[in-house]
């Protein structure tokens, strides 16, 4: 085995090994991650054109695009107005879960379970602080007025979008919490230790930093732009 | 045992966390009917599948033409005969009702362009000799392979229940344009026949991409040793380029349909802007069709090169081994597919050239569609320059493999013409772009989908399929193809989408063109149906295979025994010293790709033709110093 992989090493697109030298898991999972880049892009050129057609933010004009400090000023158990405090908490969360996913991974490495099932926990529970902010914000939001249909702070088309992609969004982050879990479970009975090794929680990882970087698109297009 | 272990160990070479693949190939017949043949993870049994399945929807799909057809031919007849197949959607005057004809269409185009010749054709033969002709014991994940094939299978369930819908099926056309396909109150079809349409296309999507995902890796990581990716079979190059593609632009077609989804169901108003409806006006405000369609085709145009490029694979293939020469200009072959494959994406906007967009716009968009003509164009020439003084055998599959290029250079003529905007103008939604596509990619892919068939039957099934019902169903098919959609040209200005153009008087000269495509479109459908029986008859009845390689073909597909069980081959994998077209070479009828070269030999490619090199960083290959 030696040998062939040496020989190889010469001419790595020649067969007989992965030329990115790296298992098909892993592999699968970059080609899934571009194809769902796609579909993320999808929704997100649909908002950039819907939003284009409407008529930019305007104090007078109810129907033009709405503010984001002023739509998005809630924090719970808080009263009064806090522009933006509140997805900063939920953004600080979610790229801190992508730090203790990486620390998760480094320990898979060093085949360490402990350290996989400490950090990994605290990947899982980051995953659903950040949803369960997300279903915060959206019951106030609701509750304020603003549906798929309607919208009290300006154009209607901004509701809909809202909640179709920060949904989208927080469905892939919901399943990552999920395959997480699994793989928590899976580490916790050993299941990866016996294998020899913890690509899952690396694969994983992998599907995870993609959910927080498309987190940072969406963020940009609904509470920045 | 010493043999196992070594195929242990090259396997664990490429496939790091696959323990229960050791053993494939030597424990087959312990596997029970189910997981043998139902919930099958080998890569063989999977594609049997899809091409089963993409038969059975071809007949469907080509049933629901001929139905179409039959009112189109003969629109004053009394159709009370299909009542018992189409009940209620026969008027009391005896004709198709045109919301149903509506319906026919929609879904003869839906499932002739997803579930045949994309999961049909591409399905069947991405599955089929990907790990055949690469070297591979099956594909990189043959659990997700399975996932592939049964998503598609829920998907056609959902799609074939549609049928049975009291408002019947969607009916908006394949594309399903909003606001049409976006308001239940707008069509009969639209009512819930589009929901089932967008779940069963969801569901056809996620297929697409496992079985895309699983092409990719497979090409990638698991070619055998000396399998360089300038050594591969055309094919696969097709295969691979194709799952690109697909990866990249069917989740778009899931974000639009996601957003018509909503649209439907829950009030929203991406596609919609103050919108009358039976007089009264919608609530809907601030969306854009036009942002649907842009959306739709960036999937929808290439989703035709996800169509065509196998079956141009296919019969790259075909053509080489039988005219028993080398295919003309590899290499070339290989960067026309890439940059058909890349200009695939920037050219979706010319199916919108009349509906309202910017004549510079427009007119980069003609550029880049009049450019695919450049790399189509060189792929027609080499496939003619492959057959010029070739020792031909006109073998089935061979007949169709040239009937593909036939029809591609009859189809793909008239491309320049609709590329061009100023006359897309007058040509857009008529016949003529209907005689355009069905010839191009239409007749063109079955074709190479047959020529594919044709070839591989014996390796598939271990028999000959019947050569006189071949011929006849060539000859049949080639003729028809030929006579309904020739005629159609001279249909420029009829509208297509008509149940009947009885009420225009201009069209009446059409009537009796029309009955004669009718003609001859029950014709083809016929001559398919003998193909269908030479199908299934040959599985189990065909002549038996008695030679492992029939054809005196270089692939290594050949080398696997006469039935091959899951794991292909029995013993080690062959290494591979040679590309894939060593034809009439030395004075040797053909050299297989496991054969080292000779002392004296030069390798295809080593020398005049450097651009093997500069793409991928290879060295020379020196086995045999």
């Amino acid at each position: 085995m030696e040998a062939t992989v040496q020989s190889n090493a010469r001419e790595l697109w020649s067969g007989g090994d992965s030329p990115f030298k790296v298992s098909y898991g892993k592999i699968m999972m970059w080609y899934f991650l571009i194809s769902d880049t796609f579909s993320f892009a999808g929704l997100l050129i649909s908002y950039g054109a819907i939003r284009l057609s409407q008529p930019a933010h305007d104090e007078a004009n109810p129907l033009s695009w709405p503010d984001p400090n002023h739509v998005f000023n809630a924090v719970p158990f808080l009263h009064g107005h806090y522009p933006l405090v509140f997805v900063t908490f939920m953004t600080f969360t979610l790229i801190f879960s992508s730090v203790t996913m990486v620390r998760a991974v480094q320990e898979g490495h060093a085949m360490n379970r402990k350290g996989v099932l400490f950090w990994l926990g605290l990947t899982i529970i980051g995953g659903l602080i950040f949803v369960g902010s997300q279903a915060f914000e959206w019951s106030h939001l609701i509750h304020e007025g603003m549906t798929q249909k309607s919208n009290p702070f300006g154009a209607s088309a901004f509701g809909g979008l809202f909640f179709l992609i920060t949904g989208f969004h927080g469905f892939h982050v919901s399943v990552g919490v999920m395959l997480n879990s699994w793989a928590f479970l899976m580490t916790f009975f050993g299941a990866f230790h016996r294998r020899g090794h913890y690509e899952m929680i690396e694969k994983l990882g992998l599907y995870w930093h993609f959910v927080d970087l498309v987190w940072v698109f969406v963020f940009l297009a609904f509470y920045l732009l | 045992m010493s043999q196992e272990t070594t195929i242990k160990e090259h396997l664990e070479t490429h496939v790091t966390d696959h323990d229960h693949d050791h053993d494939h190939g030597h424990h087959d017949h312990h596997q029970s009917f189910i997981s043998k043949y139902i919930f099958s993870t080998d890569h063989k049994t999977i594609a049997k599948q899809f091409l089963v399945t993409g038969i059975i929807w071809a007949i469907v799909g080509g049933g629901l033409s001929v139905l179409f057809r039959i009112q189109l031919g003969y629109p004053d007849a009394d159709l009370s005969w299909m009542k018992p197949l189409l009940g209620k959607w026969i008027t009391p005057e005896g004709h198709i009702a045109p919301e149903f004809y509506n319906a026919l269409i929609t879904m003869h185009g839906t499932i002739l362009v997803f579930f045949v010749l994309t999961a049909g054709l591409s399905g069947t033969f991405s599955n089929y000799l990907i790990p055949l002709m690469i070297g591979a014991r099956d594909m990189a994940s043959g659990f997700i392979n399975m996932l592939s094939y049964w998503f598609f299978f829920l998907s056609s369930v959902v799609m074939a229940v549609s049928f049975f819908l009291a408002t019947g099926p969607a009916s908006g056309g394949w594309t399903a344009y909003p606001p049409l396909n976006a308001l239940p109150a707008a069509a009969s079809g639209s009512v819930a026949g589009v929901d089932y349409w967008l779940v069963s296309i969801v569901l056809f999507i996620v297929s697409v991409l496992l079985g895309g995902l699983n092409y990719i890796t497979t090409v990638i990581n698991l070619r055998t040793r000396g399998m360089k990716m300038f050594r591969l079979p055309l094919p696969i190059w097709a295969f691979f380029l194709t799952a690109v593609i697909g990866l990249l632009s069917f989740p778009v077609l899931l974000s639009a349909g996601v957003l018509l989804l909503f649209d439907r169901n829950l009030g929203t108003s991406f596609y919609l802007d103050q919108i009358y409806i039976g007089g009264e006006a919608l609530a809907n405000a601030g969306g854009s069709p036009i942002l649907y369609q842009h959306l739709f085709w960036f999937l929808g145009h290439p989703e035709v090169y996800i169509i065509i490029l196998p079956a141009m694979g296919i019969a790259s293939e075909v053509l080489s081994v039988h005219s028993r020469k080398p295919i003309f200009g590899y290499t070339a072959m290989i960067y026309s597919l890439l940059a058909i494959a890349v200009l695939s994406f920037i050219v979706w906007a010319h199916h919108m050239f009349m509906t309202g967009m910017n004549p510079f716009i427009g007119s980069i968009f003609v550029i880049f569609t009049l450019i695919i003509a450049v790399p189509s164009a060189v792929k027609v020439f080499n496939w003619l320059t492959t057959l010029w003084r070739g020792n031909i055998k006109l073998t089935p599959p061979m007949m169709f493999a040239i009937g593909f290029v036939s029809l591609f250079i009859s189809g793909g003529v008239t491309g320049i013409f609709l590329g061009n905007s100023s006359i897309d103008v007058e040509l857009h939604d008529t016949y003529f772009v209907v005689a355009h596509f069905h010839l191009v990619m239409g007749v063109a892919a079955f074709f190479g989908m047959f020529a594919g068939i044709y070839h591989w039957f014996p390796k598939m099934f271990g028999r000959h399929m019947n050569n006189t019902l071949s011929y006849i169903h060539f000859w049949g098919t080639i003729v028809c193809a030929y006579l309904i959609f020739f005629p159609m040209h001279w249909e420029y200005m009829l509208p297509r989408r008509y149940p009947t153009h009885a009420g225009f008087d201009t069209f009446g000269m059409f009537a009796q063109l029309n009955e004669f495509i009718t003609i001859a479109a029950m014709a083809s459908f016929a001559f398919q149906l003998i193909f269908v029986f030479n199908f299934f008859y040959s599985i189990w009845y065909g002549r038996k295979l008695k030679e492992q390689n029939p054809y005196h073909a270089t692939t290594l597909e050949w080398t696997t025994p006469i039935r091959p069980g899951h794991g292909n081959w029995p013993g080690d994998i062959p290494e591979v010293h040679r590309w894939a077209y060593d034809y009439s070479k030395h004075g040797r009828d053909f050299i297989p790709q496991t054969e080292p070269l000779s002392q004296y030999e030069i390798e295809h490619g080593e020398h005049g033709d450097e651009m093997d090199s500069d793409v991928i960083a290879h060295e020379n290959d020196d086995h045999q110093s």
